[in-house]
């Protein structure tokens, strides 16, 4: 199952090193991850999106993460109301003909137009990942010719539904 | 948020002083006694100003054998080992100690020197990444990039790898931060914000195992080093005795409660007792204190305490749940855990008919092994040894055969006289960490239980013992052959003994004489007794070659992937 995982760390070299060098010894296979700075400069925010198997391995990788004494906080945001975002950068072939179907095609996305030239436009598209892959796949057949996903970034809404059907960790 | 985990240092002295000054500082305020280490060119700086404090080092002829030695102080003191290497070659020769450390939660504050920080990152000489090297296997590690930060980060190092679940902290140095000058600074506090190791339990589940235990009819106790390294053992016998818990005992937990007491059934695990295993498997509450359920320990987890309720009582909480599923998570010390358990508890639980059916088990079933007049048996080489230091010697091994042996029947009665490589088996881990041990229990008699095989990894060592002319007793237990290894293939590979028989060996007694030391070889149980009967009165170092059978293995025995009820050789 996919987890969204969210870290507040120390902003102190080998931090990120620290923490994706601990997956790989557990075996984590991460889909993706954000970092940057918070309101704080000294503490930084890890965004990660996860493969595990099931609710027990979930919980050993948040144990585990919470262990590096660098690390602050890790909350498991899976379950919880979320605004997460992500941006691509995406380079589509274009000729004179398609151009201006292309920003048709992008409206209804708010995807806004960063650069022209001759053969390609890039694209910059904002929103959840399900959003930003049916936006590629829309301009697919035009031929993209590059893309750079930045990988979801996540908080927690301020408003929690009260959850209760949850099976809780054991201890967190 | 402000950045408050820096801390607070107020300067003491306006005089400026060197990195390797303040480095000297930082040990003599975390009350070092001993470093255990050897120099080289990046550390030279450090070494200087170990020179002109005069304190007490320790010289290995390996960096292996500097740390295992520093493990082996940490286990009998609970106070952190030191360790200091150089840059390169010498911190990496400490990478199999940091391992070792590390899995066996025991506490180290290891010091390595870096090229200058100008040229890190170039291939300098002698330069490796070992903070990066280390991280997998470090509770924690820096690279000091100021030397003002010395003080803040030697503090913090001290605290982290003796707080919590204890382990190896490497501090790296580079060479021009041990140069440079900086104020002599004294940290009033620690702020570690991500770092708050939970002591106390939380009551209310302190209370729902005490109310499992009233329910329970087959509760078992499994302690492990946890409860040594938390003092717990008083706390644990109260426990065990007002409940009438059966006790079964990890590898590294032996001590931890009295062998001879009528609750004690054993080590559990792959060469655990019958008693010790079945109480595990038929246990309805097993209550984890300090154990972290090794593979070794729990066989194949599909017929782990299948019919039980699982209790975990660990100041880990990521160890809660990792290998086995748990019912009544407690995170916590061991001591404060079972203070808290005492003073909760209800009624009595009603073991009795438990108790007598493990007993029966225990007396029916106990280790055995057969015995004849023409070889020396091993198992019967560690009740001589047992005998002859009436149990109170300090015994460390390394992995293997002689470990099991040693693990089964030198019986511990009591805590922090057991040191062994237990979670990552290291060969050549016993001998210097009999070094260590005797560094800090001068006090008590100290045997190193080694292997032919894993002696010579660090038998270069005896130079440190001629040096310091250390009464520590090397048995060497030679059966010509990497025992555990011959016994593997044995059983698993027909026969087929790939590499793992040592015909060709040096003569271990001339050796130790090549060292000005007495050596002896024995072999048969009277030259035995009468070897280390000598050897403790003379209180000298001593090495004994004993010549024990070559084709004994260590039974009763749980192959892999087998249930704990899976057994083999119960009867002998």
């Amino acid at each position: 199952m996919r987890r969204i995982i969210s870290a507040t760390v120390l902003n102190e070299s080998g931090v990120l090193n620290r923490l994706t060098g601990l997956l790989t010894k557990r075996q984590f296979n991460i889909e993706n991850i954000t970092v940057g700075h918070t309101e704080d400069p000294a503490v930084s925010k890890v965004t990660l999106t996860v493969w595990v198997e099931d609710d027990r391995k979930a919980e050993q990788l948040v144990k585990q993460l919470h262990k590096q004494i660098n690390i602050l906080k890790v909350r498991d945001l899976t379950n919880m109301a979320l605004v997460s975002r992500e941006l691509a950068l995406i380079k589509v072939l274009t000729t004179p003909d398609t151009r201006s179907e292309i920003k048709m095609l992008i409206e209804p996305f708010r995807a806004t137009v960063l650069d022209v030239s001759l053969e390609n436009v890039t694209l910059e598209v904002t929103g959840d990942s399900e959003k930003v892959d049916a936006l590629i796949e829309l301009l697919r057949p035009y031929g993209i010719k590059e893309i750079s996903r930045t990988g979801i970034t996540a908080i927690p809404r301020g408003t929690q539904k009260k959850v209760l059907e949850l099976h809780p960790y054991s201890i967190m | 948020m402000k950045a408050s985990w820096v801390a607070e240092q107020k300067t003491v002295e306006s005089s400026l002083v060197s990195g390797a000054e303040l480095f000297i500082q930082g040990l003599k305020n975390e009350k070092v006694e001993v470093v255990f280490g050897y120099p080289g060119g990046a550390v030279l700086p450090i070494y200087d100003a170990l020179y002109k404090a005069e304190m007490k080092h320790v010289l290995t002829r390996h960096e292996q054998g500097a740390i295992h030695a520093a493990q082996g102080y940490a286990r009998v003191t609970g106070n952190p080992g030191v360790v200091l290497a150089t840059s390169g070659p010498g911190a990496t020769n400490l990478v199999t100690g940091i391992a070792d450390a590390m899995i066996d939660s025991i506490p180290l504050v290891i010091f390595t020197g870096q090229v200058a920080t100008k040229v890190i990152g170039t291939d300098a000489f002698q330069e490796a990444d070992i903070v990066g090297i280390t991280m997998p296997i470090t509770k924690h590690n820096y690279q000091v990039q100021k030397a003002e930060d010395l003080p803040r980060i030697m503090k913090e190092a001290f605290h982290i790898a003796n707080t919590g679940r204890k382990g190896p902290v490497l501090i790296d140095i580079p060479k021009d931060i041990a140069v440079n000058k900086a104020p002599l600074k004294e940290v009033s506090d620690i702020h570690l914000p991500g770092y708050q190791p939970t002591l106390k339990p939380n009551i209310l589940q302190v209370k729902r195992l005490n109310e499992a235990l009233q329910m329970s009819k087959k509760p078992v106790l499994l302690t492990g080093a946890g409860v040594l390294a938390a003092n717990a053992e008083e706390e644990l016998l109260a426990f065990a005795e007002y409940h009438q818990i059966p006790v079964v005992q990890t590898l590294l937990g032996l001590g931890g409660f009295p062998a001879d007491h009528p609750l004690c059934y054993g080590m559990a695990g792959m060469h655990g007792t019958y008693a010790a295993n079945m109480a595990l498997y038929d246990c309805d509450l097993l209550i984890g204190v300090g154990a972290r359920f090794d593979d070794r320990l729990t066989g194949n987890l599909e017929h782990f305490a299948k019919k039980a309720v699982v209790a975990h009582i660990d100041i880990d909480p990521a160890e809660i749940g990792k290998n086995v599923p748990t019912e009544l998570p407690i995170v916590g010390c061991a001591k404060e855990t079972l203070t808290a358990l005492n003073q909760t508890c209800g009624e009595k639980g009603n073991s009795n008919e438990w108790v007598i059916q493990l007993s029966k088990y225990r007396s029916e079933l106990p280790l055995m092994y057969k015995t004849n007049d023409k070889e020396l048996k091993p198992q019967k080489l560690m009740e001589i040894l047992h005998e002859v230091t009436k149990g109170a010697a300090i015994v460390s091994t390394d992995v293997g055969q002689h470990q099991m042996w040693a693990a089964q029947y030198y019986t511990f009665s009591t805590s922090n006289r057991w040191i062994t490589s237990g979670g990552l088996g290291t060969m050549g881990f016993g001998f210097p960490a009999a070094i260590g041990a005797k560094v800090g229990r001068p006090d008590l008699p100290v045997v190193a239980v080694v292997g032919d095989g894993g002696f010579q990894m660090t038998l270069q060592e005896l130079g440190v013992l001629q040096d310091w002319e250390l009464p520590v007793i090397v048995v060497i237990v030679n059966n010509k052959s990497l025992g555990m290894v011959r016994q593997w293939q044995e059983i698993f590979y027909e026969k087929r003994y790939s590499h793992s028989l040592l015909d060709i060996q040096p003569d271990f007694v001339k050796l130790a004489s090549a060292y000005g030391i007495e050596g002896r070889r024995a072999e048969n149980e009277a030259e035995v007794r009468e070897a280390l009967e000598a050897a403790l009165s003379s209180n000298k170092p001593f090495v004994l070659d004993c010549a024990v059978s070559a084709d004994e293995n260590v039974y009763p025995m749980i192959a892999p992937g087998k249930g704990l009820h899976e057994m083999i050789g119960v009867r002998g």
